[in-house]
């Protein structure tokens, strides 16, 4: 059948989306609607003194002005943590309080102080400005290692020394041992750049009081829903479940940052039900600088052992992960579960230790982010192999294959559980597409044109289709990670799939549809996908770290389950048959080897009239399922990078990128290429263009696209994308997960081939233009002094 | 975007008098400037003064080699003038890599050279081609113009309604851009006048905006070659750090972007 697995099907939401037909949170009108602006501190730390309304609210078109005081009154709870996470004494993370509208003191630049409702956006604008705060400002500190330095400005009362936690996994001791036992060691210190997440789409929510419903309806932008409707209604207590409907129509782009309940929206929230008007709010771009959570920033240091043989005897890591000024919704997970249990990466590592302090600071809070930790594993992992095999005078794909996992399942010292893969098969399909042999003639020509050629290399792994319930929930996961789905069989034979996941540019109406097209043998015109509604879908994790598919899909699959089951069952019934004889296919339903057929449509209408049905079987054909995974998907390969650096400039081009993927079974190839180019575009923006930078003052000198560099056609190469898929043996439908592994894989590859090409392995990212330039400096400086 | 009266003029002059009337007005002209930083709440213009529809600001005319550019011809027509380009080709150059089709396609050689932007590259191409601004008043030479990064010459009330210059016998454009903006982080605009001295105007570089850089012109006076910049020193003082890169780094692009103006 052709749109079913594995077919090129064209994405149905496109035609809305390229004609501008899309619906966003934005879009939504509501009758009584009221413009919010949010008053946000100047000061990255500060003590609020005062504030004073009085000329905001004289103002023309105002409303009201609400602060934080008034939001505590009224009983709205503080902004929640959902992983508790254990320090290595014992003792439970130190979490400060985060008031959706900041109380006593405001700890970032941006942090919201008051909100303001008026007619329009212009009203609630100018009436911001006029509120008056007066702050009494405090000394600000930005840096997670300045951060935890004695003395350093203390920015939550509960958090000693700024420190949230300090957390270990792995066996300190046999780790020492083997690394000081190790023939080689190769010893880095290694940054992890702060990165603003930047959708297309700025965050946006209208909130609507129906009072004489007692009801709450929420438009946001949101890559789970449902999640954020629980979070609402059992923590922030602004309406109970059962009165509040949170609706996440088309969203354009989350990348993670989406994932989380925002102040704005309980605010918006609040204020509707204390104002009596639909509260709209959208941010602009600079907001989005100031408030979405970043991703990233890790500072740390890493040592890996080898013996005579180049076998990795040993691995031991130490990172601080700047947290910002508040804990956000998934923050404490992501340095932790999601970074070191990776560290192993594709290589068979008997003796693993990491240790991860999370600091406060006066930034964005930091969540999140493509890849989330793993990114961050990847990047120390694969900077160590590439470095090592360099100072070992060894090939370094050849010492990366000397370690890598062979057997599955294959338990690493850091909880994971590889289930399968094959990184021979990555690696040797990458270096040939990459043409491996080859460089050494391409980098002479490109030396005969003033270039410096380089090429480096990432095997990454990660761990995607989050997550089994029972074992996150061991781990200090506050949810289950499960996913839902509803299969409805129209009278007509149509099909509505209703799913918890969420689509944000994944193209869920195409896959999910794919994947019912191919079960039933069935167009997929005739099947639409329902979610991001929770009036509609009963319940939801949403999407985010690569589970839609792994996760969400098998949901669908085990409800499909159900309905074939019973679709055979009416069938066998009216064709008196067998129900093992039954079987669908080409919009039929047959007696196996007879002519004996009911059209597909004729089995759903069976269903509905109840005319003739088996006895005591129920009428109707809509099934449901949860699906609880049962351990996480380990997608992988191998990633080669090229790069002609202008050693006048430090312009660096990536001349060529070749990526071998093994996301497992693929449902369609066009839009996982299309998740890989992206992700990849992203790697490369955080290995050559994107940071976020603040002054020592708490200012972020990089919150617009005139500092903050943003990857662009022009900076990216034409990507050469294969696959060499093993099944993942933990689904129905066998998948891995594909969103993330181009942002995960990608930035170690592009730092390799840099350092490769100018000769010096002391540069982090960004590899700008000057940071490359200042390196062949350095360089030349060494030289110069031998 | 705060609120504003927003006028229409049909000639320079009726702009000038707009101008004299508003309180604090501002010329509209490409709006590529003006109208971002209106929306972001940086500008709070009682007036703007749309000077769109004013013919006498428009065209190209070239009389032997005496070039006349008024002050709301965008980008794209500079970029796009088959006879500049036979006559200056490195202004068409220059044009060409502004921004993107959009800005190129609204934004003016006017509104450039009046906003004055320390990282724009029309007021390295004016200061080393040794050009003169006409205005709705007076006539000033563009080593009178530039007076720092976003301050000109200009009066309140007066317009920029053109820029002429006599073609050079050489000429050149180095731009490296900057990752994030695409403005310039180094730009170094190279002219031969038809004496035979080289006048050389860096952008981007500098803490205070455009400026000649005399150590290039006396080399290049010396000897028109790339050869001839290798000694040259590019003092640090005054050149600007920031989070794009330093100094040295900055030093260096100047340097390098002479040479590749060089061609
Ligand atoms: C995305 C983007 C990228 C850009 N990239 C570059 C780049 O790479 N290099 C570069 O050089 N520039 C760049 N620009 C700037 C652009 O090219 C314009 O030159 C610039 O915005 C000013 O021209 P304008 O016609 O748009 O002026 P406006 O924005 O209309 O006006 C700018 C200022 O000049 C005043 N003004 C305008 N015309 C006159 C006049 N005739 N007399 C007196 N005062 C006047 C206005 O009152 C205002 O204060 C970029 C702009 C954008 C939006």
């Amino acid at each position: 059948m052709s749109e079913g697995i594995g077919a090129r099907v064209l994405r149905k939401e496109d035609k809305r989306f390229i004609t501008g037909k899309g619906r966003y949170t934005d879009d939504i009108i509501e009758s009584n609607q009221a413009y919010a602006a949010f008053v946000r501190s100047p000061h990255a730390h500060a003590r609020i003194v005062s504030l004073d309304a009085s000329a905001a609210l004289a103002m023309e078109g105002v409303e009201t002005v609400l602060t934080g005081p008034e939001l505590v009154a009224d009983g709205i709870g503080n902004i929640i943590c959902g992983w508790g996470i254990t320090s290595k004494d014992g003792t439970p993370m130190n979490m400060g309080a985060w008031s959706a509208l900041a109380t006593e003191k405001a700890r970032y630049v941006g942090d919201a102080v008051a909100i303001v409702v008026a007619d329009t956006k212009s009203q609630a604008k100018l009436a911001a400005e006029a509120v008056v705060v007066n702050y009494e400002e405090l000394p600000v500190v930005v840096g997670a290692v300045e951060a935890l330095a004695p003395g350093a400005p203390q920015i939550h009362d509960n958090a000693p020394g700024n420190l949230i936690f300090d957390w270990e996994i792995g066996d300190l001791a046999p780790t020492d041992a083997a690394l000081a036992s190790a023939a080689h060691v190769t010893e880095m210190a290694i940054t992890n750049n702060r990165l603003a997440p930047n959708p297309m789409e700025p965050r946006s929510a209208i909130a609507t009081f129906n009072e004489a419903e007692d009801h709450y309806t929420l438009y946001t932008t949101s890559q789970n829903p449902h999640v954020a409707r629980l979070v609402l209604s059992a923590f922030y207590n602004v309406a109970p479940e059962h009165k509040l409907r949170v609706i996440a129509p088309d969203v354009g782009g989350g990348f993670g940052s989406k994932i989380y309940i925002y102040p704005e929206e309980i605010v918006c929230l609040w204020a509707s039900m204390k104002s009596g008007r639909s509260v709209k709010w959208t941010s602009d771009r600079t907001e989005a600088f100031l408030t979405d959570a970043h991703g990233r920033d890790h500072v740390s240091t890493a040592k890996i052992g080898f013996d005579n043989d180049g076998k990795i005897v040993g691995l031991k890591v130490n990172t601080k992960a700047n947290f910002g000024a508040y804990m956000s919704l998934f923050s404490s997970a992501v340095p932790t579960y999601l970074y070191a249990t990776l560290l192993s990466g594709q290589y068979d590592i008997a003796n693993i230790y990491c240790d991860v302090q999370a600091v406060y600071t006066n930034t964005v809070p930091v969540d999140a982010y493509r890849g989330a930790g793993r990114p961050e594993a990847c990047y120390v992992v694969e900077r160590l192999m590439e470095t090592a095999a360099r100072e070992m005078g060894m090939d370094p794909a050849e010492l990366r294959a000397k370690n890598f996992v062979r057997s599955f399942p294959h338990q690493t010292p850091v909880i994971m559980a590889y289930d399968s893969g094959d990184f021979d098969a990555n690696l040797k399909q990458a270096q040939a597409a990459a043409d491996v042999a080859g460089f050494a003639g391409r980098k002479a020509e490109a030396a005969s044109r003033g270039k410096l050629r380089g090429m480096g290399y990432s095997n990454y792994i990660e761990a995607c289709g989050i997550a089994p319930s029972a074992a996150v929930g061991s781990l200090g996961a506050g949810v289950g990670l499960w996913e839902s789905a509803e299969v409805r069989v129209n009278p007509v034979g149509t099909i509505e799939i209703l799913t918890g996941s969420h689509s944000h540019g994944q193209g869920h109406e195409t896959t999910f549809a794919q994947i019912v097209a191919e079960r039933f043998d069935l167009p997929t015109e005739n099947i639409q996908i329902v979610h991001g509604d929770t009036d509609k879908v009963q319940f939801g994790m949403g999407t985010y770290g690569s589970r839609s598919g792994a996760v969400g899909m098998s949901a669908i699959v085990k409800a499909m389950d159900k309905v074939e089951a019973k679709v055979k069952k009416i069938a066998a019934h009216v064709l008196e048959a067998g129900e093992d004889d039954i079987v669908i296919e080409g919009g039929a339903v047959k007696v196996a080897g007879t002519d004996k057929q009911m059209l597909w449509h004729e089995v759903g209408l069976a269903a509905y009239t109840a005319h003739n049905i088996p006895e005591g079987m129920e009428p109707g054909l809509k099934e449901s399922a949860f699906y609880d995974p049962t351990n996480f998907t380990f997608p992988a390969g191998c990633y080669i990078c090229e790069v002609e650096v202008d050693p006048e400039t430090g312009v660096t081009e990536v001349v060529q990128f070749v990526a071998s993927d093994d996301f497992g079974t693929i449902i369609n190839p066009m839009i996982v290429e299309g998740q890989v180019h992206g992700g990849i575009a992203q790697g490369i923006g955080q290995a050559m263009l994107e940071n976020v930078v603040y002054d020592a003052a708490g200012q972020q000198l990089s919150a617009s696209y005139m500092d903050y560099a943003m990857p662009r056609a022009d900076d990216l190469p034409n990507y050469s994308v294969h696959h060499a898929s093993t099944t993942c043996p933990g689904n129905p439908l066998g998948m891995k997960g594909c969103g993330e592994a181009g942002a995960i894989g990608s930035p170690p590859a592009v730092i390799n081939a840099i350092t490769d090409a100018i000769g010096n392995n002391n540069l982090s990212m960004p590899a700008t233009p000057a940071a490359v330039w200042a390196a062949l400096q350095d360089v030349s400086q060494k030289l110069a002094a031998e | 975007m705060y609120e504003t009266n927003f006028h229409k003029a049909a000639t320079a002059q009726e702009a000038a008098a707009l101008l004299n009337r508003s309180e604090d007005g501002k010329i509209l002209a490409g709006g590529q400037t003006l109208i971002p930083t209106m929306k972001q709440r940086l500008a709070d213009p009682t007036d703007v003064i749309d000077v769109s529809a004013a013919a006498d600001l428009r065209g190209i005319t070239i009389a032997g080699d005496q070039v006349t550019i008024g002050a709301m011809t965008t980008h794209a027509e500079v970029a796009g003038h088959a006879a500049l380009a036979a006559l200056c080709p490195s202004i068409c150059k220059l044009a060409a890599n502004i921004g993107d089709p959009a800005v190129r396609h609204r934004g003016t050689i006017g509104g450039s050279l009046a906003n004055n932007d320390p990282a724009a590259d029309y007021p390295a191409a004016a200061l080393a081609l040794n050009a003169r601004i006409h205005t709705t008043s007076r006539e000033i030479a563009a080593d009178d113009f530039f007076e720092g990064m976003f301050t000109t010459a200009l009066e309140d009330d007066e317009i920029i309604t053109a820029v002429s210059f006599t073609a050079p016998a050489k000429g050149g454009y180095g731009k490296f851009p900057n990752p994030a903006s695409r403005y310039a982080m180094a730009g170094v605009f190279v002219a031969k006048l038809a004496d035979g001295s080289a006048r050389v105007a860096v952008t981007g570089a500098g803490e205070d905006g455009v400026h000649r850089h005399d150590g290039l012109e006396a080399a290049l006076s010396a000897d028109w070659a790339a050869s001839a910049v290798d000694g040259v020193e590019i003092s640090l003082d005054g050149l600007l750090s920031d989070l794009h890169g330093n100094a040295a780094y900055r030093a260096n692009l100047v340097k390098v972007m002479a040479k590749r103006a060089l061609g």
